[in-house]
């Protein structure tokens, strides 16, 4: 998992994080052409982009499921939400690690 | 003002905003739930005087995020709000129902209903909750910027009603709908709208003093991925005996109503066609449906309860992966779940699911959850065959064989809706997408007339489409009657007894009697009712609890049969109602024929596995 170096603010994809992580949503860009998704990037994007995934919305992973630690539930500025980590994997996200002390 | 004027409000909003509450708050008891034409989803309309007096037709349009239509419900919320649903007149205002305490995305919503160019208003509904977490919102500001009215209200409290009809009013008075400008919005214009929106949120609503700390603390029980899911688990079981065990004694009364009255007409009408027509073929026929009212209504209680406190996309959540498995959805749990009571309630309910292949799905599969009617076929053939034995100590043998047929349920609905997309929608899949509402305390009046509009959608069904196949099933089994000097039971000679007869060597390869498979025929109206046309091929009382029919089976059959026919009861689509309920929510006659198909396939594959198995074990 791209766990970005301490300190440094680095451009992810949600489904990339664990619980606790948080930053701000940078953008939409669904990852396609492996025909997983019936439906349309451009769909999926007006999806996410209605429940309030929208570029600069304050973001916290909450929880997590049991298996495959899927689907997640996100704090989403005052809001929660929950997603699977396939859609996840079309938010991308700056993580804004809060510096602590671990190696 | 005349009396004659007569106006149109539609109330939309996201789901979760209290908007049938406030919609339950402004009609009470003068509203009518039905369906949209040729379409499955309800219509909820009410009527209300407004204090200027006029009357005001309330429609509660489903929730939705957006008017780019997702699922069949939000279809009709988009159409009925753009004046373009054939046979229902545009809304002349529109209500926008927002919860005050989480308006992010009902104030883009409010500015995308703006673009449809009725008069428009908006409604702060559960503003007691935000004024209690100290949201500070500017409602004079915010009503300039959305270049809207506003009102505040507590539904549950009936608070704010009157100033939202006056405002109604008001706006029906001096606004008149303009040309729509409304089109479905790209993403970037749905960016814009939020950025709009983000922009009036922060000049206008100050974030909650004393947020809501509750949600967030009854998450980390509830969605913790074990202890979560053990309390699912457990929320599940309690579920489970209230359905079976509450519901006990209330159907025992609607059952012994239901032998009354039969009695009371075989008392006053003659012996002949029509005491039969009247007491076999009506009382019994929509008495063996509307004994399952209890459990239905129970199960409803449950339903809208969790629903209501916020609990069941808390469920979708928990179970989604495990669903994934088998290709379902997690909004598939509450349909799946609603079929161990009956199959009718689950198909309906599916409609919560957006996507038509995943719904389509669900309710293919959800017949093979053993429903609450295949309980006195199972309790009858284990009575009769099992022996009532303790096994490794603790268990009961026939306990183990019921919870057996019941784990062979679920399974093969896993499995089937596993096959349906791998081999045939391969590619489809949904997302999971869905808002996790702050928990709120259920308001037991909402919960109350939930239950009861359930109950009497149920009645209304068992009155119309259930109680015309039961009279086809008793016609069948009735015509034509037994000649003069008849040795065998007047079935035999009838309609079904012929088909039963015909069928038979069919069904003889699994190990079925003809007394069974003229048994099955009646059975197609409700799976229990094979117990009681067992009854009357064997020609002895159908009654389960004093043992005859027991008796009679356990010396009549053989254990490979009993056991292939608890076999076939999994499958089997023993029941026309459920068929008849799948063509109108599928609108097809395709789907149910489907199902029948794969079932009556699997049924018949189980049945002669068990069969010859069972023959070649011995028994």
């Amino acid at each position: 998992m791209g766990v970005p170096e301490m300190g440094r603010e680095s451009v992810l994809r949600l489904n990339e994080l664990a619980i606790g992580d948080s930053g701000v949503i940078r953008g939409i860009e669904p990852v396609g052409g492996n025909g997983a998704h019936e439906m349309s990037a451009d769909e999926l994007e007006r999806r996410l982009l209605e429940m309030g995934f929208v570029e600069g919305a304050r973001f916290e992973i909450l929880h997590e499921g049991l298996i495959g630690r899927d689907p997640i539930a996100v704090k989403l500025d005052d809001m929660r939400v929950a997603l699977r980590r396939r859609e996840a994997a079309a938010i991308l996200v700056e993580h804004q690690h809060v510096p602590v002390l671990q190696s | 003002m005349s009396d004659a004027i007569a106006m149109r409000v539609a109330l939309v909003g996201n789901p979760n905003s209290g908007k049938t509450a406030l919609f339950n708050a402004l009609t009470g008891a003068r509203q009518k739930v039905a369906n949209y034409p040729g379409v499955t989803v309800e219509r909820k309309a009410g009527v209300v005087t407004t204090p200027q007096g006029h009357r005001v037709t309330v429609l509660d349009l489903p929730g939705t995020y957006s008017l780019r239509a997702r699922s069949p419900d939000e279809v009709v919320t988009r159409d009925v709000v753009l004046g373009r649903f054939a046979g229902e007149d545009p809304p002349d205002v529109l209500v926008c129902v927002a919860d005050a305490t989480n308006l992010r995305l009902v104030l883009r919503l409010a500015l995308e209903l703006k673009r449809v160019g009725r008069p428009i208003m908006l409604a702060l509904n559960m503003y007691d909750i935000a004024e209690r977490q100290g949201v500070r919102i500017d409602i004079e500001g915010l009503s300039n910027a959305l270049q809207m009215p506003i009102v505040t209200t507590v539904a549950v409290r009936k608070r704010g009603l009157d100033t939202l009809l006056r405002e109604v009013d008001a706006l029906f008075q001096s606004k008149a709908a303009q040309a729509s400008l409304w089109h479905e919005p790209a993403a970037d214009e749905i960016r814009q709208a939020h950025r709009d929106a983000e922009q009036i949120m922060r000049s206008f609503v100050k974030p909650p003093l004393r947020p809501d700390t509750w949600t967030g603390r009854l998450d980390s029980v509830l969605l913790h991925p074990v202890a979560g899911t053990i309390i699912l688990l457990a929320v599940l079981f309690l579920m489970f005996q209230a359905v079976f065990s509450w519901a006990t004694p209330l159907m025992d009364l609607i059952d012994a109503g239901f032998a009354w009255l039969g009695q009371l007409v075989t008392h006053y009408l003659p012996p002949g066609l029509l005491q039969s027509f009247v007491s076999d073929g009506l009382i019994a026929g929509v008495g063996s449906v509307v004994v399952f009212l209890p459990q239905i209504l129970i199960l409803f209680f449950f339903i809208i309860l969790l629903e209501d406190f916020g609990y069941m996309s808390r469920a979708a959540f928990l179970m989604d992966r495990l669903m994934g498995v088998a290709g379902l959805h997690g909004r598939a749990f509450i349909p799946l779940l609603s079929s161990f009571a009956c199959a009718i309630p689950g198909i309906m309910s599916a409609r919560v699911i957006d996507n038509k292949r995943d719904r389509l799905t669900t309710i293919l599969v959800a017949p093979l959850t053993t429903c609450s009617a295949r309980i006195p076929v199972y309790t009858l053939i284990i009575s009769a065959f099992i022996p009532n034995r303790t096994v490794w100590g603790f268990a009961n043998l026939q306990g183990l064989v019921m919870f057996g047929l019941y784990a062979t349920g679920i399974v093969s609905a896993l499995v089937v809706a596993f096959v349906i997309r791998r081999l045939f929608w391969r590619s489809a899949s949904e997302p999971f997408l869905i808002e996790l509402p702050a928990y709120k305390m259920p308001d037991p009046m909402n919960v109350l007339r939930g239950v009861m509009q359930r109950g009497r959608i149920f009645l209304r069904r068992a009155g119309t489409i259930i109680a015309s196949m039961m009279v086809v099933i008793w016609f069948l089994s009735s015509f034509p009657g037994a000649p003069a000097g008849a040795t065998g039971p007047a079935i035999d000679y009838s309609l079904a007894g012929v088909i039963g007869h015909f069928l038979h060597p069919l069904l003889a390869p699994i190990g079925f009697t003809w007394q069974m498979t003229v048994a099955l025929i009646p059975g197609m109206a409700a799976r229990e009712v094979a117990v009681g046309a067992l009854g009357t091929v064997y020609a002895v009382s159908g009654d389960v609890a004093n043992g005859t029919l027991a008796n009679t089976l356990a010396h009549q059959w053989s254990m490979a049969s009993a056991l292939a026919f608890l076999a076939w009861y999994v499958f089997a689509p023993q029941c026309m109602s459920t068929l008849a309920v799948v063509r109108r929510e599928t609108n097809s006659w395709l789907w149910p024929s489907v199902m029948f198909g794969y079932m009556l396939s699997l049924a018949y594959i189980a049945a002669f596995i068990v069969f010859h198995v069972a023959q070649a074990l011995g028994a």
